[in-house]
């Protein structure tokens, strides 16, 4: 009964050719802006996700107060208020994995008769960790590396880049930043941009140590610009914010009634939020997606409804030869269902198709997941069904002796 | 041989109109038996069409009952009055109905598609019943590339695809000339020769000389009902 329907569905598809490709292109674009919209929409919540996965997790960022010499203010990080004692006292608080004093400025690279300027970072070895900081080569630094004030350094990507011919190892090169020369013992992995559209990779990192005494020079010995601090999940990381501020206050003698002398700030927060953004944005893009495909749906409607009146006939001949309401319901409802899941699956194909093409053409991220795809049929075949009821239920309802009549 | 497959009791109809309740039928009695040839004659709005429309279950009737072979169709529903259709009535129609995108064959077999007969056996008995009326050969054409008398005949085979007790055949040759009319009244013959049931409308005289019995409307109510006169030359 079922092959015989379908039969018959495809049959009165076939009769009208054009109408029926051109019901199915409503279907067509409608699944296929829905797909391709949602794998813009998840590309671009995958690409947020992999930035925020880059500057490493549930961070903290202490940054050291203003300095006020004469009036003149020098903007946050460049006062003497944190130091390398602070950060001790911080790894010592609970739920608190890893903690890294960081000393840090642009300054100029100089190799051979290349020079470049980058980020340099004087840090402890934690630091590392607590970004999550591979090496794709060569070998970290270490605390006696710290303690002494090795001049060794480790080059992100971009800074290689600029500095070493390519397929020059970098590895064991001497570069000098500042007149000081550094021996290179490791390169960084590609890290890409931060949320600020930073280049990560434009760095060097070297021990906190040398950073003070050597580069950047500090006017109290021990401190720090920044101090990067990672909790241990991101549940405690209101508690760990409350205890780090408590310390410090403590530690700085501040008194009840005075500003703090340094900022925290959450990377959580900015990363969420982008997060956040770029969930909308593909919500927005499927919702404007979705209309395209309501529009399809009333397209079938509209057809459908011309079919029953075009067929009023042969639906008086069915009814006289004994087909019940039921029967009737069903070849129309069926005849929908397949139009819009035939025009569900050319859709599809393009969506993705479309999406693959976007892919090569740009740079954009493209995510073509196994559940949009099931959502986009889902969907379709509920607007077959949907709007298809309303016209089947008008044939079904047709009295037999006036379909007879009808010329 | 008197039992009745149609016997009607003050079955009357009325449709409402803008001008109020009109009575197309106003309380007819009648009894066919099982094996009856019957013309319905009568002119146009005389309600013999309305009457044939009850007769066959496309409509209920608003007085009076109606039992078609024993079963009181008065209070049946839509599905059941499909059912009847289906297995109980064979329709024949003036302008052949047949649908103009499927074949012969699919067109004749059309009845058992709804009494969910399988498919090889759907297209063996649609195939037999084409051989029946004289169209083996045809199964796969389309109704446009035949005659109208070749059209009428598919439809005749298609009313008898499920075996039913009663023929009804609305004007069957009111679109065919004399010649195919006269054909098609002797294959009407021969299948009532065979023990079915046959009821025919007409306002054709001569075609109406074909059944054994003449049934007269005029304004919704029997004026007369007679076997047809022997002189006027059954086949």
């Amino acid at each position: 009964m079922l092959g015989q329907m379908l039969g018959e569905a495809w049959h009165a598809m076939g009769c009208n050719r054009m109408r029926t490709a051109l019901t199915m292109l409503g279907m067509v674009i409608g699944v296929g802006s829905v797909v391709l919209m949602m794998a813009i929409g998840q590309g671009a919540q995958y690409a947020v996700a992999q930035t925020i996965s880059t500057m490493g997790s549930n961070l903290y960022i202490v940054i050291a107060g203003s300095t006020n010499p004469g009036g003149v203010r020098s903007g946050s990080g460049f006062g003497p208020t944190l130091n390398v004692a602070d950060a001790e006292a911080i790894s010592e608080l609970e739920d608190i994995t890893h903690v890294a004093p960081v000393h840090q400025g642009t300054q100029q690279l100089v190799y051979g008769s290349k020079n470049w300027s980058a980020y340099v970072v004087g840090t402890t070895p934690s630091y590392l960790d607590a970004r999550a900081w591979t090496l794709n080569s060569g070998y970290p630094f270490d605390d006696s590396d710290v303690r002494s004030a090795t001049r060794v350094a480790l080059i992100g990507k971009t800074a290689a880049e600029n500095l070493f011919d390519p397929g020059e190892d970098p590895v064991g090169k001497t570069i000098r930043i500042r007149q000081t020369p550094f021996v290179i013992i490791g390169t960084l992995s590609a890290k890409g941009q931060n949320l600020d559209g930073r280049d990560q990779d434009d760095t060097i990192i070297i021990p906190l140590t040398t950073a003070q005494r050597k580069v950047f020079g500090v006017p109290f010995a021990g401190s720090v610009r920044t101090i990067v601090l990672q909790a241990s999940s991101a549940e405690v990381m209101p508690a760990v914010e409350k205890s780090v501020t408590a310390l410090l206050r403590q530690r700085h003698r501040l008194r009840e009634d005075t500003d703090n002398d340094f900022y925290i700030r959450n990377l959580a927060a900015a990363a969420d939020s982008a997060a956040e953004t770029t969930r909308v944005m593909s919500l927005l893009l499927g919702a404007i997606a979705s209309v395209s495909l309501l529009v399809g749906g009333i397209g079938i409607m509209n057809i459908m409804l011309v079919s029953v009146t075009e067929r009023t006939r042969e639906i008086g001949i069915r009814m006289a030869i004994g087909a019940r309401q039921k029967d009737i319901l069903a070849q129309f409802l069926l005849e929908a269902i397949m139009i819009s899941i035939a025009g569900c699956l050319i859709g599809l194909i393009l969506g993705i198709g479309s999406a693959l093409g976007v892919n090569a053409i740009t740079d954009m991220v493209i995510v073509i997941s196994g559940g949009s795809v099931l959502v986009a049929f889902t969907v379709a075949a509920g607007v077959g069904v949907f709007f298809g009821f309303y016209p089947a239920r008008k044939a079904a309802a047709l009295d037999p002796i006036e379909a007879l009549r009808y010329q | 041989m008197s039992e009745a497959v149609i016997r009607v009791a003050g079955l009357g109809k009325s449709y409402v109109t803008a001008a109020g309740l009109f009575p197309a039928l106003k309380g007819v009695d009648l009894t066919i038996n099982r094996g009856e040839f019957v013309a319905i004659m009568g002119p146009s709005g005389s309600g013999k069409s309305t009457f044939m429309n009850l007769l066959g279950c496309l409509d209920t009737p608003t007085t009076g009952d109606y039992y078609l072979v024993e079963r009181n169709v008065g209070h049946m529903q839509s599905d059941e009055l499909a059912i009847l259709r289906n297995r109980t009535i064979g329709f024949v129609f003036q302008g052949f109905n047949l649908l103009p995108r499927s074949t012969l064959e699919d067109n004749v077999a059309l009845p058992l598609v709804y009494a969910h007969v399988e498919r090889g056996a759907r297209r063996e008995r649609a195939r037999e019943m084409l051989a029946k009326v004289g169209l083996e050969g045809y199964a796969q054409s389309l109704p446009a590339r035949i005659s109208g008398g070749q059209q009428q005949r598919v439809a005749i085979a298609r009313a008898l695809i499920n075996s039913p007790r009663l023929i009804l055949a609305d004007e069957p040759t009111g679109n065919l000339d004399s010649h195919t009319s006269a054909d098609i009244m002797t294959l009407f013959g021969q299948l009532n020769d065979e023990g079915i049931t046959v009821i025919l409308v007409t306002h054709e005289a001569d075609i109406a000389a074909h059944a054994k019995r003449q049934v007269r409307f005029l304004d919704g109510h029997i004026v007369s009902d007679l076997p047809t006169p022997r002189s006027a030359g059954t086949c």
